[in-house]
Parts: C-alpha cells; structure tokens; sequence
C-alpha cells in the first residue's frame, strides 16, 4: 500500500497523536499482515524526531525481522531522511 | 508575586531579571517596568503571562507604564493577560512586525495550526523554517505531553534585526521538570537543577527507563534542542522549580563543535536557588546567519552523538557476573 502523509500530517509532521494512528491502524497492521508499504513524504517539507519516532520505533521493534524490507520511504526531503535514519539507528541499538 | 521588566532582559542577562523575581505570595502579579526603554525577551514574557494565568486577569497590575517601547507588550498581547486597559495605540496588524504574539496551545491540534502559521508571521524564508517548526514543535510537544496542566503551554517569538536572531519562549504552569522524571529517574532527580540536567541527557525519557524510550517516547527531545543551539552558537535556557540551567555561547573559534552526551560537559550557567517557579520555562534564541540553512547536516551531526550516547548507555546496562 501507499501511505500519503501529506494527507493526514499537512506540510510538517509534528503531531505525535497523528503518528501514533497512522502506526497503530495502518503501519503495524499491514506488517501483521506481511504487507509492502511506501511511505511517500511528497510535499512534506519536515518532520520532528518525536513524529518519526511515534511512527517507527514500534514497528522496528516489533518487527525488526521484516520491518527494513517491508516499508520503503519515498520522497523524503533531507531533513527527514536524516531524521528517519537517526530513529532508525538508535531504536536498533537499543532492540 | 513581583517582575520587573527592564531594558536588557535577553538571556544573557538572565541573573539580573531573577534579582528582581519574585514568586511568592501568589494572589497577585506586579510587574514593573523601566521607565524608559523595555527591552524584554519573549521568554519573560511568556513567564509572565503564565503567572497572570495564575492569579487571574483582575491581580495583574503594570503600573507606571511610562517607556514609550512598552507598546511591544501590547503588540505582543500580554494586555489579553490583565484586565488592565493597554495605553499604546498600535496597529496591530503592521506587517513588519515579525513576531509571535503571546499564545496559548492546548491541543495537539492547535500546535498544528500554530506551527503552520507562525513561519508566515515571522517571515522567513523556507530554508530557514525547518530549524524554526523543529524546535517550536518538539518544545510545545513536550509540554501538551509531560506538564500534566490543562492551561497548555504559553508561546511567543521575536525576530530580532539587528542580530538577525529568532527569540522564543516557551512555558507551562505544569509539573516541572523534577517532577515529570522522578516516577523512572528517582536518583538523578534530588534537585531541579540535576533534574533538567538528567533530562537534558540523551534518551531519558519520563516515560520510561528503556535507553530506547517506548513506542511514543524516546527521550530525545531537549538533547537535540540544545545541541541545536549548541552548532549554531545560541543561547538556550531551561527555568523550572528552584533550578536553571543554561547553555552559554562556545568560542568563536571552534568551527565544529564536539556535542557532548552529558550537558555537565558543556559551557554552561545553573542556579540551583532561583525563585520557585511552578512549571517550566524554556527559552532559544535562534541566529539565522548560522547554519541553520542546512538543517539536515545540522541533525547528521547530531545523529552521531546520540547514536553514541545510547550505544553507551546500553552497554551501561549489560547486567554483569559476579565474581568472588
């Protein structure tokens, strides 16, 4: 599936209640599932560590087998590629 | 409770403001003002309008408002905060303000809608917006989330010409900081000054003592603030019960700043008996001649010390045998 953020974040991700719902009812169903998903930041200009926490530190943990594979980012800006690579590496170390 | 706005109040110069504050009797808020020039960063004045949240619109009084400058606290709307009538006619809409007046976010929702309108009012170009969204975002987050008070937090900004600086203020009648970390963190909490200290660490969260946080914490926030500040050489404050920490500017001359994981380590100031404010009180000043042009390099300098502070934490952790 392809999960437009734009639609449920607007131009910046900042709001953890929004990322918590798009991981609970869209991220980690679709891993349960063993599903692809690409997650497109088109027009997102940035995000905050705290969102892109929210959005997949629970996903990695819980699936850190599959998470990697599964889930493909597309149309990041840099800033938000740096932040997704920090949570990415951090949430591993401490796995 | 007892304020005095004078001519010089940046961060700087934050011990004389504290001389002049007064925080008990709590029936009622007196701020006075230099008669002349008031000069006061919007921190100050998102303190005061917390404290008048507190006593109520009817306690505040600012009496002998003489300093002609002192139409900046009508344009910043701290008159909403009293019921005292403002003695400047100013045109509130003057596009050339650039600031942020004093407001309130209690919602997730709000701090959306705040964070999407305040690049506008602060006219600034979108390369520099990033770093800007950032900072306000993670700090409005962090008092919706950790103050445990309904009244949300109290934010207002300034762009600053002559220094081509940002100012911002952020603070809540919550918790504080002590309090928040002491259910998880109860040995790094013995006073408010080690408190925010702790807090300031990378991944310690109030939420939990996991050094990778839970599926909605992390723990990260204030560590990547104030190492924002940090790079860009800016001044950052944390102001809560009786203790203050604040990041001074690094020399000039270090082009690459090492981030340090523990904030002893940084240049700093901290007061452990300021007045015991209820709540906390953040304050970033935000050059913007500095790299915040390139923000994701900032954060990719960022990324190497924390991925290292939490790699040491961890290992901190590894449980050990015993042997005799």
């Amino acid at each position: 599936m392809i999960l437009k953020m734009f639609k449920y974040i607007g131009d910046y991700g900042e709001n953890k209640d929004t990322a918590r719902k798009i991981r609970l009812e869209i991220i980690l169903p679709c891993l349960e599932k063993k599903e692809n998903i690409t997650i497109d930041f088109k027009n997102v200009t940035g995000a905050t560590q705290s969102f892109i926490h929210a959005l997949l530190a629970d996903p990695i943990r819980k699936y850190p087998e599959i998470v990697f594979d599964k889930i493909t980012f597309k149309n990041c800006t840099d800033d938000i590629k740096i932040v997704i690579q920090i949570v990415e590496e951090y949430t591993q170390e401490s796995l | 409770m007892k304020m005095y706005f004078s001519n010089s109040d940046y961060l700087a110069y934050f011990d004389g403001f504290l001389n002049k504050l007064n925080l008990t009797n709590k029936t009622n808020l007196t701020i006075e003002t230099h008669p002349k020039w008031i000069n006061v960063h919007p921190a100050i004045l998102t303190l005061a309008a917390s404290l008048a949240l507190q006593v109520g619109k009817d306690n505040v009084q600012i009496p002998n408002l003489t300093a002609s400058s002192g139409s900046y606290l009508d344009s910043m709307g701290l008159f909403n905060f009293t019921s005292q009538k403002s003695p400047y006619l100013i045109n509130k809409k003057d596009p050339s303000g650039r600031f942020i007046p004093l407001t309130i976010i209690k919602t997730p929702t709000e701090q959306s809608q705040f964070i999407s309108e305040m690049i506008p009012l602060l006219h600034l170009p979108p390369e520099k917006a990033s770093a800007i969204k950032y900072v306000v975002g993670e700090l409005i987050r962090n008092v919706l989330e950790h103050s445990m008070n309904k009244s949300g937090a109290i934010v207002a900004a300034q762009y600053y010409k002559k220094s081509n600086t940002i100012r911002i203020g952020i603070c809540d009648n919550g918790i504080g900081i002590r309090q928040s970390l002491s259910k998880f963190w109860p040995g790094h909490t013995k006073n408010d000054v080690d408190a925010i200290k702790w807090a300031l660490t990378p991944g310690v969260s109030g939420t939990t003592t996991n050094a990778g946080g839970t599926g909605d914490n992390a723990g990260a926030g204030l560590f990547f603030i104030k190492s924002i500040a940090k790079v860009t050489r800016n001044y950052f404050m944390i102001y809560s019960g009786s203790g203050i920490y604040k990041l001074l500017l690094r020399d000039k001359r270090s082009e690459n700043p090492r981030l340090t994981i523990n904030p002893e380590d940084d240049r700093h100031s901290e007061r452990t008996n300021a007045p015991y404010l209820h709540g906390t009180l953040v304050a970033i000043d935000l050059t913007l001649d500095s790299n915040l042009d390139e923000f994701d390099k900032l954060l990719a300098k960022i990324r190497t010390s924390y991925g290292d502070a939490i790699r040491l934490r961890q290992k901190r952790q590894y449980r050990r045998f015993k042997f005799i």
